[in-house]
């Protein structure tokens, strides 16, 4: 498995730290809302098929990176800084 | 000027290891910058900082990522988005860099006393290399200049190609003497002339 970062081109995996599910937004940290905060920490939906997720290339340039990738194969179907993914856009604060 | 120390003290055996007979296949040596300095842009600054570092440092540094330039004994490149390390014989650069670059634009961090500096060259170096990165070491894919950031199980290494033959490779000097060992170990089959 190999993942193409946008800063140093095609590595082997070995050299990336997955950081889990990229579909799930915080919630605002002064909520007191406790089942947000639960969906927020425990629930997956468990995809089988394409599946968005933050890597970092730890072994690398360091960045953090948003994956799509297929669970069922194991392709990787697109890569981008993770500070430019929907995710990180929907969380930023103004 | 400072006299600089070597972390690797008994790990560093000069002379021949391996292949006993005909031309070494690596050389490999410490290189002993009296300069390693990292510069990092803040957010959407990059071009601001590139610009500041290429007037103080005198490198034509393109922004392209992994692009680098050798100078004589002053080298930099790109180590990750918005970052270079520059190395130089001299000391006083990291000085320059803080007074070309502003404090909202970037990041001035002097790392010479946290990186060792190794070189291998030679007609094998490229082979060598091979055996510890998976990294295509080919000059189409990596020219004179251009660098990459890669691991070597966990031990973290910047690798610039200066030569034609030679590499300089950046590790962190905890792990100075255990990748020295390392690499000297893979020259082996080749015969690894290690230098003063
Ligand atoms: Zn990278």
């Amino acid at each position: 498995m190999r993942i193409t970062c946008p800063h140093c081109g095609r590595r082997d995996v070995a050299e990336f730290t997955y950081q889990g599910d990229a579909n799930r937004l915080r919630p605002d940290p002064a909520s007191t809302d406790q089942a947000a905060w639960n969906a927020y920490v425990y629930d997956r939906v468990n995809t089988r098929g394409p599946h968005r997720e933050f890597w970092q290339h730890s072994g690398g340039c360091r960045a953090h990176l948003a994956v799509e990738r297929d669970t069922a194969t194991h392709a990787i179907l697109s890569v981008s800084y993770a500070r430019d993914s929907d995710t990180a856009r929907a969380g930023r604060r103004p | 000027m400072v006299e600089i120390a070597s972390p690797l003290g008994t790990a560093f055996k000069p002379g021949r290891h391996g292949k006993p007979d005909g031309a070494p296949g690596v050389i490999v040596c410490e290189r002993k910058p009296a300069t390693i300095v990292q510069v990092a842009a803040f957010s959407g600054r990059e071009t601001a900082v590139r610009e500041a570092l290429v007037k103080a440092a005198g490198l034509k540094l393109n922004g392209k990522p992994g692009a680098g330039v050798v100078n004589g004994s002053r080298a930099g490149f790109g180590v990750a988005p918005g970052r270079w390390l520059i190395a130089d014989d001299k000391e006083g650069l990291a000085g320059s860099f803080a007074k070309a670059i502003a404090h909202e634009d970037g990041a001035v961090t002097r790392l010479t006393h946290g990186r060792s500096v190794f070189r291998i060259e030679g007609p094998r170096a490229e082979w060598v290399l091979a055996k510890l990165f998976a990294v295509d070491f080919s000059p189409e894919a990596f020219p004179v200049g251009d660098a990459v950031s890669t691991t070597h199980h966990d031990v973290f290494a910047a690798i610039q190609r200066v030569g034609e033959n030679a590499f300089d490779l950046y590790v962190f000097r905890s792990f100075a003497r255990s990748f020295f060992e390392t690499l000297v170990r893979a020259g082996e089959e080749v015969g690894c002339e290690v230098k003063a």
